[in-house]
């Protein structure tokens, strides 16, 4: 297994990297970038939500941010559209993260339940925020400055760029589960009181990570807007948006490294793919629904952590058929392996 | 000896109940003091002030000279004192070995916490031997949430142990707990005694603290009511009173008094 696993990773990565050389439709190389993004986004958000089990939806708050960091940069600066506006990009992360600081200062002075409330409330100060303010230009949007790419490239840089954001935040994502911070969240996950009574800082600790999560979150929301081109505050500040990236990381495996990366995978193209199909009527979320009642009726946990399990019993099925007689020493005793499916 | 642990003149109410009204204890230096009384006589409710999870309505807590009244669990906890819950609380979907490194907290800056690894060679050396010393480090890998109940205790008390705190709280240790644990528990605390560590102990089995408290405070509806030895407190008439209620002979007294 622990060879396994880094050979995985390393596959993955390469058809990534190869997909949109070999699948060259636009359309399925704006689909690659879309659910890069959304793969990022819910990465980020389990490295916050999914570790310290504080469930926040008002990351669309975020991805708004950086949207609007960028609609509003390149358009007061002049900018020829193109390649330098990729350089606005970290920095609407930074513009997210500032914002996340008073958020997150107001939403996390309560537990648990409460807090997923407050966020969603903020989610609708800010948006009514950007609707009625004049510098956003209220409701009709922000255009942005024309991309003079040729048709059919125009997809690959924007497309790499995402998955160096989806590697960002996944590579972050594993520092801090390694990290003694990532502990603490897991700490606080588990019993934030008990964790308080242990020298845990609490308070700073789960600002912090709200704080981090937003980083790549505003960088997803400013590639939209540079790769759409225009901008609608209903359409960056969009409900949908919080609830689709929690989504994604309960189908993938909450609190997992992987779990985020798959939900997004195959909530997106799946969103997509049955949008295109059969494009006429709503029919596309009657299947996704279905789809996520399959998951919680046979895969509570998720993914990544059903089929880990299913893995783990197989082995240790292996294993005793192997070892039939031998009396099993408790030390070595199945039971430990792979308990922890992160 | 001097005394480590102060609680001057306490009180506290939740809502209409004062679950403290002026309650003191002192816990010595490398002492081992019982805290006993009936159910709802306010034990764990001063373990909770004491530790800066219930703030007090009136009266002081210090630690080795430091007031700590109303100070966070977090700073109490970094000064040197660890506690224990009556009903055991651990982390229960990280691993045995996970939950003893949350405790090896150290005052380090935020900035640290967020860029060192989980955990140096020394924590993880101290992580294990403590685990050893419980007797829980076979289950080392083992998510904890699927240890047994006395096995969880177990690992409370050497997460709590491996922060290194002079002083230990320890709420109802041998409470749902066999005969053969409770010895086990009791032995524990005896040899880290002998090492310098002060406890305090909140418990119901008379037995267990009878044999293992050198001085003993009897609570009653908020109040301390006798200090002293085992064997002075066990022969209080008081203390039998608040256990037992007021005899028949008592009331009949004040009865005719009035």
């Amino acid at each position: 297994m622990s060879k396994a696993k880094p050979t995985a990773w390393g596959l993955a990565l390469v058809a990534l990297i190869i997909f949109p050389l070999i699948v060259t439709n636009p359309t399925w190389t704006s689909i690659g970038v879309s659910t890069l993004l959304f793969m990022a986004c819910a990465t980020s958000w389990n490295m916050f939500s999914g570790y310290s089990g504080y469930i926040s939806l008002g990351s669309g708050i975020f991805y708004g941010c950086g949207a609007y960091t960028m609609a509003l940069i390149s358009e007061h600066a002049h900018m020829a559209g193109g390649e330098a506006q990729f350089w606005l990009v970290p920095l609407a992360g930074l513009v997210a993260m500032l914002v996340a600081i008073p958020v997150g200062a107001v939403a996390l002075r309560v537990r648990r339940h409460t807090f997923v409330v407050i966020t969603i409330a903020l989610f609708f100060v800010f948006q009514l925020l950007a609707i009625n303010a004049s510098f956003t230009g209220g409701a009709a949007g922000i255009s942005l400055p024309l991309i003079p790419w040729l048709f059919n490239y125009f997809n690959l840089p924007f497309y790499y760029v995402a998955l160096g954001i989806v590697i960002f935040a996944t590579v972050l994502s594993a520092l801090v589960r390694r990290s003694r911070f990532g502990l603490q969240m897991l700490a606080i996950r588990d019993d934030e009181d008990r964790a308080l009574g242990l020298g845990v800082r609490v308070s700073a600790v789960k600002l912090t990570g709200f704080v981090m999560s937003a980083f790549t979150i505003g960088m997803a929301g400013a590639m939209y807007a540079m790769f759409f081109g225009q901008i609608y505050p209903q359409f960056v500040f969009e409900p949908n948006f919080d609830i689709t990236v929690a989504l994604m990381a309960f189908l993938g495996g909450f609190g997992t490294l992987l779990g985020p990366l798959l939900g997004g995978l195959v909530l997106e193209v799946a969103q997509q793919y049955f949008t295109l199909t059969f494009s006429n009527g709503s029919l596309y979320l009657i299947l996704l629904g279905a789809m996520f009642l399959l998951v919680i009726l046979f895969m509570p946990q998720g993914i990544v952590v059903a089929v880990s399990k299913w893995w783990n019993e197989r082995a240790d099925k292996r294993d005793t058929a192997l070892t039939t007689g031998i009396a099993s020493d408790p030390a070595t005793d199945p039971a430990t392996a792979g308990m922890n499916p992160s | 000896m001097t005394t480590l642990l102060e609680a001057k003149d306490v009180s506290r109410s939740f809502g209409g109940v004062k679950a403290l009204a002026g309650c003191s204890l002192s816990v010595d230096k490398g002492s081992i003091t019982g805290l006993i009384g009936p159910n709802g006589s306010g034990k764990t409710t001063l373990f909770n002030v004491i530790t800066g999870y219930v703030k007090p309505d009136a009266g002081t807590v210090s630690f080795a000279g430091h007031d700590v009244t109303n100070a966070r669990p977090n700073k109490i906890f970094a000064l040197g004192v660890g506690r224990t819950f009556q009903l055991t609380r651990i982390f229960a979907r990280i691993s045995v070995l996970e939950n003893m490194l949350v405790a090896t907290q150290r005052d380090e800056s935020w900035l640290r916490g967020l860029t060192r690894s989980k955990s140096s060679k020394s924590e993880l050396d101290a992580a294990m031997e403590w685990l050893d010393f419980v007797g829980l480090s076979r289950l080392a890998s083992l998510q904890a949430g699927s240890l047994s109940y006395g096995q969880r205790k177990l690992l409370e008390l050497a997460y709590v142990l491996v922060a290194d705190p002079d002083v230990i709280l320890l709420d109802e240790p041998a409470g749902g707990v066999n005969l053969t644990l409770i010895n086990e528990i009791s032995e524990k605390i005896r040899a880290l005694n002998k090492d310098g560590k002060t406890f305090l102990i909140v418990e119901h089995n008379m037995e267990f603290v009878m044999k293992i408290c050198d001085r003993v405070t009897v609570m009653h509806q908020g109040c301390d009511l006798v200090t002293g030895t085992p064997d002075e407190v066990r022969n209080n008439p008081a203390v039998l009173d608040a256990y037992l209620g007021v005899s028949d002979e008592e009331v009949d007294e004040e009865v005719s008094n009035a």
